[in-house]
């Protein structure tokens, strides 16, 4: 279902086309990470960490080297030191130190996965073996597992180097704190006819890609290399692994494999670099796959949270202030997107009076990665859920005490510039006027809840090249990795430009070389920002066809019309298809190009709606129904837009009922497979229905916002306020697991016996 | 097997094996595949000699059985919950029970239609009550020569029948946090129940028999008051742990929730049950 607001003519951007890269996948012959193979490659493998956190005292490798089939073993030393502060390397600054130390450990592991040594041999099972004789001897140390472990005064200091501004050169495992102030927050308060406060924890949860990291490094005796592996950025991984290995960057040429799933947890790298110096060393082929335990112990997560968060309204429903404090999890190593968290927790809402507080806190569990709207679902999960409890309070639909609330253009952003045209109010309205939430809701222990989220997107730089052919079809080169349809939706972007079919235009994404550099795929930029290279460079070679008709009939370009693929001027008429066909006589191939840095983009807002039935019993939601409206700005491919919406959706439920890291006691990660770490399977979810809001984003040629994220941020909260609804009971703790919900369920039933005396009927 | 002994191990599906193996729990020098011995793939039932059930019978076929459906539901539901439909290609229940997980799913359902594992080795034949089965976690009384041929099981008497559910986070592709299995036997002319057995899994180190919950119910109507007895008679003979699966408290709840769940269930099917 289409809320259209956009009055342009499009004649392609809206269609669904078949996408170009369908029949490859579903008959198996595209071509992941795993597939590639070369003559003479060898296999690496990893020796991991057993200890969240120990000091390595020595690593001695002769026992491995020793097995008949071992080619090479790498260990830290094999690895350039690097500058520990921030530097440009791609597209965002990075600490290489940091970044270095988490792919290979230097003087101590931090976590229960880290790596350690890596191994090329001539099978991946002697490699196996051979890792297992690999002998180290570590000075086990106690681990900090939480941000409340990590903040308490004597906790163990996990990066004995970190220093924050505020404690001077007091070693420390608090890497930064970030504050937003606006108004004056004690006042506000004292506005107040309702204040709700509660501490809030969220889990530390993985992206769950399907397929597991890969990577095949080449190195060439002249000293150029390529790698192949499964990344959202291609050149990301030429400047971070480069620098890793310590070779030149352009002396390596990195080329996407198609992608078995990201959510943002392959926009930083793993195994590049040490395949590469394997490969270096040994002059062989390397390539390294990880298995599922890897990946869920060693990648990826994103940020375990403690939010507090007070906030109070008026009577009528006007909020007044709001007060939060929030520490995430960085894992090993700084970065937590807690700032993220703090920009987002109250942005889509105007709160004359706040003061946040955000810490982010070094854990012994692995460094976080961006996962989908990265910081902003923990936060939601607080003051979304706060919301829906004032909203009660004042005996207000949570619908329309978002609307008195609601922030809209020209409001102040939470880091204070003012929001332009968004569309929040528009996807409150479209759940408020769906057939979902006007529907009735009936029988026990059922409920609804809705929560709203918030996500920036963001611009930064893409190149595309438009090649028109003689018969008038085109060939697109992007460098922008293909995650979600993207190349479908940019091959209509160029269909659309110049008049043709979305089927006569053959998309390919190049590799480093092929392409002119191309940030990653993520933060929603892909459909926007590439989407508007694209949309330039199929324009210049609109400008192409223009200027060579001008010279045929001896007229200014200028006075060239060309509209559906077709060229006139006056009774003069050319069709694309004629004057592709004569382009060595007109002045040779067309070809378009376009390299852009987009600044400004249109932010995103999401509102979903969920219907749950509560097993009182055994504290087992079912999610019975769920619709999620978002504001796309406009949808170049619907289905494409409507199956990111659906998979946010689903993946924010897995954040709600089942998903989580469980650690033991040691620091050791129990759960590193998919039979206990529980994402949602496709029983577990309904239908999700989607409801496509679409408010233009002022400055783009199209009017596309970003849709890949922010679908994730509404969800865990919408499902909390769905069981509040149900049950009475209001959850603070994610996820939701039976064996938690049961437990507050029989404390609500003020029963102490937890036994069967007290177990439902 | 009697050759290579404690170096060997038998494989039927693999579903269980081939994991542990790749995981480096078991490290068998030579695996031993028992799935093609066509004596072990035989499903037969008779009114006289009840259901002679062979152990390399995969999961599916028995779903697929009428006579399995129709007398054994509750056997027949914990084989269906196995994995997923491809899993259950291969799965087999001896190798479910062979395995020796306290959380198998057919081991609760099997000891609640009074199953009898009929294992032969180089000093000939036995059965055991597949309640004593299992020793401890992944162990079983199997000594390294011997395999399990099949399982023998009586005809279900007039008026009863079984029923096996489960409690897992998701709704399928999971592993059972709490399971139990029972068969309930009435008395038409009373509606009195004149025999039981429940048992549970996931709440022990082996799956466990419980008598005393069983108990609870012979003799007596199947209301609230004695249906209430066999769940605290059940979660009293449950000893669960900690683990990522769940709370001990949170399974010994459980424990109480599925038994009277179960036994609800097998009587209401023990009730429109032919007379046989």
């Amino acid at each position: 279902m289409a809320a259209a607001t956009d009055e342009r003519n499009f004649k392609v951007i809206g269609t669904r086309p078949i996408r170009h890269d369908g029949v490859d996948k579903v008959t198996g012959r595209a071509r992941y990470g795993a597939d590639y193979a070369f003559p003479d490659m060898l296999h690496g493998k990893m020796l991991r960490s057993p200890y969240a956190h120990a000091r390595i005292k020595s690593i001695k490798v002769d026992k491995a080297l020793a097995l008949p089939g071992v080619k090479a073993v790498v260990t830290s030393a094999d690895f350039p030191e690097l500058p520990d502060k921030m530097e440009a390397a791609g597209e965002a600054p990075v600490n290489l130190a940091h970044l270095s130390e988490n792919l290979m450990a230097r003087d101590k592991v931090l976590y229960d996965g880290h790596a350690i040594a890596a191994v090329a041999a001539t099978s991946p099972h002697i490699a196996e073996e051979a890792v297992k004789l690999i002998e180290v001897e570590y000075e086990v140390l106690p681990p900090a597992m939480t941000v409340e472990d990590a903040m308490k005064p004597g906790a163990p200091i996990i990066n004995p180097k970190l220093r924050n501004k505020e404690e001077g050169d007091k070693p420390t495992n608090v890497a930064a704190h970030i504050q937003f102030k606006r108004g004056a927050v004690e006042a506000g308060f004292k506005e107040a006819d309702f204040i709700v406060e509660r501490e809030f924890r969220t889990a530390m949860v993985h992206q769950g890609y399907l397929e597991p990291h890969n990577a095949v490094a080449i190195y060439n005796a002249d000293g150029k290399s390529t790698i192949y592996t499964s990344t959202q950025g291609s050149f990301a991984v030429r400047a971070l692994a480069s620098a890793v290995a310590g070779v030149p960057e352009t002396s390596l040429k990195v080329v996407p494999a198609e992608i078995g799933g990201g959510f943002g947890g392959k926009l930083t790298i793993y195994l590049d670099p040490i395949a590469l110096v394997l490969s270096k060393k040994t002059g062989h082929p390397v390539k390294m796959v990880m298995s599922r335990a890897d990946v869920l112990r060693a990648t990826g997560p994103t940020s375990g949270s403690t939010i507090r968060c007070k906030m109070g309204c008026t009577r009528d429903g006007k909020l007044t202030a709001a007060e939060i404090w929030m520490a995430y999890e960085a894992g090993a190593y700084p970065g937590s997107p807690v700032g993220a968290g703090a920009m987002t927790i109250i942005a889509p809402y105007n709160i004359p009076n706040m003061i946040i507080d955000a810490y982010d806190v070094v854990v012994n569990r692995p460094k976080t990665a961006a996962y989908r709207a990265p910081g902003a679902t923990n936060a939601a999960m607080a003051s979304e859920t706060i919301i829906d409890e004032l909203a009660e309070k004042c005996g207000i639909d949570p619908i329309e005490f978002r609307l008195k609330n609601a922030v809209k253009e020209g409001d102040p952003q939470t880091a204070g510039p003012p929001y332009k045209r968004i569309g929040f109010i528009e996807t409150l309205e479209a759940i408020k006027n769906s057939p979902h939430y006007k529907s009735k809701l009936e029988g026990p222990n059922r409920g609804r809840g809705v929560a709203s989220g918030f996500w920036f997107n963001v611009g930064m730089n893409s190149s595309a090249v438009v090649n028109l052919n003689a018969d008038a079809t085109a060939s697109l080169v992007i460098g922008s990795v293909d995650v979600g349809g993207t190349r479908a939706a940019q091959a209509m972007v160029a269909a659309e430009v110049l008049g043709i079919k979305a089927e006569d235009v053959r998309p390919s994404v190049a590799d480093t070389d092929t392409i002119g550099y191309t940030d990653m795929t993520g933060g929603s930029r892909t459909a926007v920002t590439t989407g508007a290279a694209v949309f330039m460079a199929a324009e210049d070679a609109v400008r192409q066809l223009k200027e060579r008709a001008a010279k045929r009939w001896e007229v200014k370009p200028e006075e060239v019309a060309y509209q559906d693929g077709v060229l006139s001027c006056g009774d003069k008429r050319m069709t694309i298809k004629e004057m592709a066909a004569q382009f060595a006589r007109t002045g040779g191939p067309i070809s378009g190009r376009a390299s852009i840095n987009l600044r400004s983009v249109g932010p995103s807002f999401a509102t979903v709606c969920v219907d749950v039935e509560v097993d009182t019993d055994t504290g087992k939601v079912k999610i019975l129904r769920a619709t999620c409206a978002q504001d796309v700005g406009k949808a170049l491919h619907p289905s494409y837009v409507e199956g990111q919406m659906q998979g946010g959706t689903a993946q924010g439920i897995g954040w709600a009922l089942n998903e989580e890291y469980v650690y033991d006691d040691r620091g050791n990660l129990r759960n590193f497979g998919l039979l206990d770490y529980r994402m949602p399977t496709c029983l577990d979810l309904p239908q999700i229905e989607t409801i496509i809001v679409e408010v233009p984003a002022p400055g783009h040629p199209i009017g596309s916002r970003g849709v890949g994220e922010v679908n994730i941020v509404p969800p865990p909260a919408a499902v909390a306020n769905a069981i509040a609804r149900a049950t009475g009971v209001r959850m603070t703790e994610l996820p939701m697991s039976p064996p938690r919900l049961l437990k507050a369920l029989l404390k609500k039933r003020g029963s102490a016996d937890t036994q069967v005396a007290a177990a439902g009927r | 097997m009697a050759a290579h002994g404690d170096k060997a191990r038998a494989l039927c599906g693999g579903t269980d094996l081939i994991i542990q193996m790749r995981a480096g729990v078991r490290r068998p020098e030579y695996v031993v595949d028992l799935k093609n011995i066509a004596a072990l793939r035989q499903i037969s039932f008779s009114m006289q000699h009840g259901l002679r059930l062979g152990a390399a019978v995969p999961a599916i076929e028995i779903h697929e059985n009428a006579d399995m459906r129709r007398y054994y539901p509750g056997l027949t539901e914990a084989a269906h919950l196995i994995g997923s439909l491809q899993i259950q290609s291969r799965a087999s229940v001896g190798g479910n029970l062979c395995n020796g997980s306290p959380a198998a799913d057919t081991i609760p359902a099997l000891i609640a239609v009074a199953a009898k594992a009929r294992v032969i080795g180089p000093q000939g034949e036995r059965l055991v009550p597949v309640e004593e089965f299992c020793t401890a976690p992944g162990r079983t009384v199997l000594q390294p020569d011997e395999i399990l041929i099949e399982f023998q099981i009586p005809t279900p008497a007039p008026h009863s029948s079984d029923a096996y559910q489960r409690f897992i986070p998701r709704n399928e592709m999971d592993i059972a946090v709490v399971g139990v299995g029972a068969a309930i036997t009435l008395d038409p002319a009373d509606d009195r129940c004149v025999a039981a057995r429940i048992a549970l899994g996931a709440v022990g180190p082996t799956p466990i028999f419980a008598r005393e919950a069983a108990a609870a119910l012979v003799g007596k109507r199947l209301d609230e008051a004695s249906i209430d007895n066999a769940a605290r008679a059940a979660t009293a003979a449950s000893s669960p742990i900690d683990d990522m699966r769940g709370t001990a408290e949170f399974r010994r709840h459980v424990v109480g929730v599925l038994t009277r769940r179960v036994v609800k269930l097998a009587a209401e099917r023990a009730r429109v049950a032919q007379s046989r």
